[in-house]
């Protein structure tokens, strides 16, 4: 029998409990006895989001593939149990092995979104791994960060021993295999991790400092030893169609955010939207080949009794065989009673018969993504939609017998006005009066039900906007009010309905996106009172977080509401994420007057993906 | 056609819920292949049905599921591939055919087999066997049910069926032969076996029973102190006139089944 790391009266006690057992259906399971390396795997999120994620999933199934090698996984205890380990001292285990991560060669955390920041000092403390890699030795896991967030490591590089920039099939093998040579051969922590860093895409904080000028932007970075590479360049996996993918993937025995199949269709996207951070990081585009998604989708089905199958991707509808692909998936699986969830596709002829063929249509609605209210915005931020096509494809699908539409916006774009604001409800009013028109009286079921939801813009590094200024709190609630102003004076404003997120979180979000390493005190010590789950609306403590901020002299404005000059060093300046600076300069140019460039298949428009050699670059070039 | 499972639950596998157990067996049935019918509409689901929750904590060797199949294949084929899906903690040990118009099994039950054992590291009190034979031997248990409404007091006696504290008396109680188990064993040796009335009318929870022990001993109750087992689920097999009189002739659920072929 399993021995379980919490008593069955903990486990009886908190919500959950299936949580923390481990043993879902696909858990490897290994002889520790033939095991060189263990490696704890980690979404500091609850079990139900970190569950959800495909790259862990990919990782997983990697790591577990090496025989020398056992990988596991952890995710962010949840609050009553947080208490409760803390309380009692229990160190935090593996789902796998039930063993406390504090035994582990190495942690891995990945690291998708800022607000998940506080979390992963928790995991660090409740696995009772001192938090600063200072104080680590080799009594303790080697932490390592990848994912999205690896991109601007600055706030979190106290934290972490390494971090990983780039896709995770590439160097870990390397890194292992010096790991393993290192321990073999006696050598130190530092040595090893020396040896890390000279590993192409991976950035150990320690052997580079920071600099700051006066007024508190930063003077200069550099390694601080010469054995170290000045620059990290991104790490890329050029063949999809021949890489690992995980046929057995873990089923949850709770339901989860994703409780699905989930299969990746390509990586990058040829859209370039100028404020969307994943679409510039991981260029080039890829696609996996067809056959390969095919025996996947058939595979993955087999292996985990799934009932559903959705694709994953940016701009879903850009893949060369979408077409083929859904109509196969449509015909081999869903006379079986598999769902097929689609991604969110432009709304055209093949959508509509796709849809229709899926889905309840009385029951679904269709969604757009403009983003911004007006065209002349839409162009500053490259989202290559048209009001016409928009209006075209609500026709289109309300004559099909659809009336729910969902609309997704920003507010507080770059050089957003009231004007591109009042777009936002004027667009959703039209959008309504296409139904009125469309839709004689006696075949109308009921109303049109129009859903404007609004996010606030925060910029990200590594895109066209990352100079850019961001809103404060009170600016975007201004917005969301002259908004909501404007919703009600529609002719329709009883068919739309508006949405809205909260400010405050925003903020930090923020700061975090573009901070540097003199956010990740503030990060502590807002942890240490008590901040956890910040992306938990119930949870987020906003006083706590500006009270922290004062109190370290930090003033969160200065990372969110300043427009940075080109000539200022940026806190991740230092990777090479492909597209250069040159590039995004140039796009934040063109932003500025209002224009557009071509997407990737149109033409190239330089922006220095092409040296990782593939991809549509390649492919318009043959 | 109509089939029944009865599977056991053991170890990590109690703290899955009744409705994740649903889940875990639907997927389970897509990945072994078996032929169940679906439901018709846009969200299809597959046509099983439980006999009796298991609440979480608890283990069990007697759980049933209902299930309606468009094919099948001989029982011990149907087995396999259903446990080669299973993790070693829950496994299905029996499957039988059901006709048509046999009522699902959770509109039958009415009887269920416990073992309650006092978990390693609890204390409840000396001499646990004395005791609860002394606390069974009253004329009428009452305790006081609260709804949402009411508070009301009842006397659980009359559904406390057979009682034992050794598996060979109790086997004789129930006229059943209880072997092997998946029920965890304790140290301490404070245990009983129960036979309680179950199902929609009047269903006596092993947990009420040993809170009413509790309270006649002068103890606190810990509802984390037990391990409650489910050992077998019994419908009651007499004819309307027989149950207007009062009559009783519990069976187990698999039995109102017959060989798959």
């Amino acid at each position: 029998m399993r021995k379980l790391a919490l008593s069955d009266e903990i486990l009886l006690t908190v919500e959950k409990p299936a949580r923390y057992i481990g043993n879902e259906v696909n858990m490897v399971k290994k002889d520790l006895s033939n095991i060189d390396i263990r490696f704890c795997m980690c979404f500091p999120d609850v079990y139900e989001i970190g569950m959800s994620h495909l790259g862990i999933q990919i990782l997983y199934d990697m790591f577990n593939r090496r025989e020398d090698t056992y990988c596991e996984r952890v995710y962010s205890p949840w609050t009553d149990l947080d208490k409760i380990m803390r309380e009692q001292n229990i160190p935090l285990f593996a789902l796998e092995s039930q063993d406390p991560i504090k035994e582990f060669d190495f942690l891995g955390i990945t690291l998708q979104y800022e607000m998940c920041y506080t979390n992963i000092l928790q995991v660090l403390e409740l696995s009772q791994i001192p938090i600063m890699t200072e104080d680590r030795t080799w009594d303790h896991p080697i932490v390592i960060g990848g994912g999205p967030c690896a991109y601007n490591p600055e706030p979190l590089a106290p934290f972490f021993d390494i971090f990983y920039i780039g896709e995770g099939e590439t160097v870990y093998d390397q890194l292992l295999d010096v790991y393993k040579e290192s321990r073999k051969n006696g050598e130190s922590r530092t040595e090893f991790l020396q040896k890390a860093a000279n590993i192409e895409g991976l950035y150990v904080p320690i052997f580079y400092d920071v600099t700051y000028n006066e007024d508190g932007t930063i003077k200069e970075f550099k390694p601080n030893r010469d054995d170290v590479p000045a620059v990290i360049k991104k790490q890329v996996e050029m063949h999809l169609s021949e890489t690992t993918y995980p046929d057995k993937p873990l089923v949850p025995f709770i339901k989860v955010t994703q409780d699905r199949v989930v299969l990746e269709i390509q990586r990058g996207c040829i859209r370039g939207c100028r404020f969307c951070q994943a679409g510039m990081l991981y260029r080039p585009n890829r696609e996996r080949r067809v056959d390969f998604l095919k025996d996947l989708a058939y595979k993955m089905l087999k292996n985990t009794g799934h009932e559903e199958i959705s694709l994953s991707s940016l701009s879903s509808s850009d893949y060369s065989d979408l077409q083929e692909l859904i109509y196969f998936l449509i015909d081999e699986f869903r006379s079986k009673g598999v769902n097929i969830s689609l991604p969110s596709l432009r709304i055209d002829a093949f959508a509509l018969d796709v849809m229709s063929k899926v889905q309840d249509v009385k029951k679904s609605s269709l969604t757009f993504a403009p983003e911004a209210g007006s065209q002349r915005l839409r162009n500053v931020i490259k989202k290559g939609l048209t009001e016409e096509q928009i209006l075209t494809g609500a026709r289109d699908a309300f004559l099909g017998g659809w009336n729910k539409v969902k609309l997704y916006f920003m507010l507080g774009l770059p050089t957003e006005t009231e004007e591109d604001i009042e777009g936002i409800a004027t667009l959703s009013d039209k959008i309504a009066r296409e139904y009125y028109d469309a839709i004689p009286k006696e075949n109308r079921k009921g109303r049109v039900a129009i859903t404007a939801s609004t996010s606030f813009f925060v910029p990200k590094p590594f895109t066209p906007f990352q100079w850019t200024r961001m809103a404060t709190s009170e600016e975007f609630l201004d917005k969301q009010r002259f908004l909501n102003g404007k919703m009600k004076e529609q002719l329709n404003y009883r068919s739309i309905k508006y949405n809205w997120h909260e400010a405050e979180l925003t903020l930090l979000e923020g700061v975090y996106a573009r901070g540097d390493r003199k956010t990740a005190k503030v990060l502590y010590d807002a942890y240490k009172k008590g901040c956890l789950y910040d992306s938990w609306s119930e949870y987020f403590k906003y006083d706590v977080w500006m009270e922290t901020f004062a109190e370290n002299g930090i003033d969160p404005y200065f990372y969110t509401s300043r427009e940075r000059s080109y000539d200022e060093v940026l806190p991740w300046d230092f990777i090479d994420a492909g597209v250069t600076k040159k590039y995004l300069m140039n796009e934040y140019e063109m932003a500025k007057s209002d224009q557009c460039t071509p997407n990737c298949r149109e033409k190239c428009t330089g922006c220095g993906a092409t040296k990782f050699g593939g991809g549509v670059c390649y492919e318009s070039k043959a | 056609m109509k089939a029944r499972l009865k599977f056991n639950k053991a170890g990590s596998m109690k703290f899955i819920g009744h409705l994740d157990i649903m889940r875990y067996f639907q997927k389970a049935f897509r990945r072994a292949g078996i032929d169940v019918a679906y439901s018709q509409g846009y969200s299809p689901h597959q046509l099983i049905s439980f006999a009796a929750p298991l609440g979480v904590g608890l283990t069990s060797d007697g759980e049933y599921l209902d299930m309606q199949l468009n094919s099948t294949l001989p029982a011990d084929e149907m087995l396999r591939l259903i446990n080669e899906q299973l993790n070693e903690e829950i496994q299905v040990t029996s499957i039988k055919a059901l006709s048509d118009e046999s009522k699902n099994a959770m509109s039958i039950v009415a009887g269920a087999d416990y073992k309650v054992s006092v978990k390693d590291g609890y204390y409840v009190c000396d001499d646990f066997t004395a005791k609860f034979a002394e606390f069974l031997a009253n004329d009428n248990i009452t305790i006081v049910k609260k709804t949402k409404k009411s508070e009301k007091e009842m006397d659980i006696k009359p559904f406390i069926y057979h009682h034992a504290f050794t598996l060979a008396e109790f086997n004789q109680e129930v006229g059943r032969n209880y072997e092997i188990s998946v029920a965890d064993e304790y140290e301490n040796g404070a245990f009983v076996y129960m036979q309680l009335s179950t199902g929609s009318v009047d269903n006596l929870k092993p947990e009420l029973v040993m809170d009413a022990f509790c309270q006649s001993i002068g103890v606190e109750y810990n509802k984390f102190a037990y391990q409650v087992h489910r050992m077998e689920l019994y419908a009651n097999d007499v004819t309307k006139e027989e149950l207007e009189q009062g009559k009783r002739n519990l069976v187990p659920l698999e039995e109102l089944g017959h060989e798959l072929i």
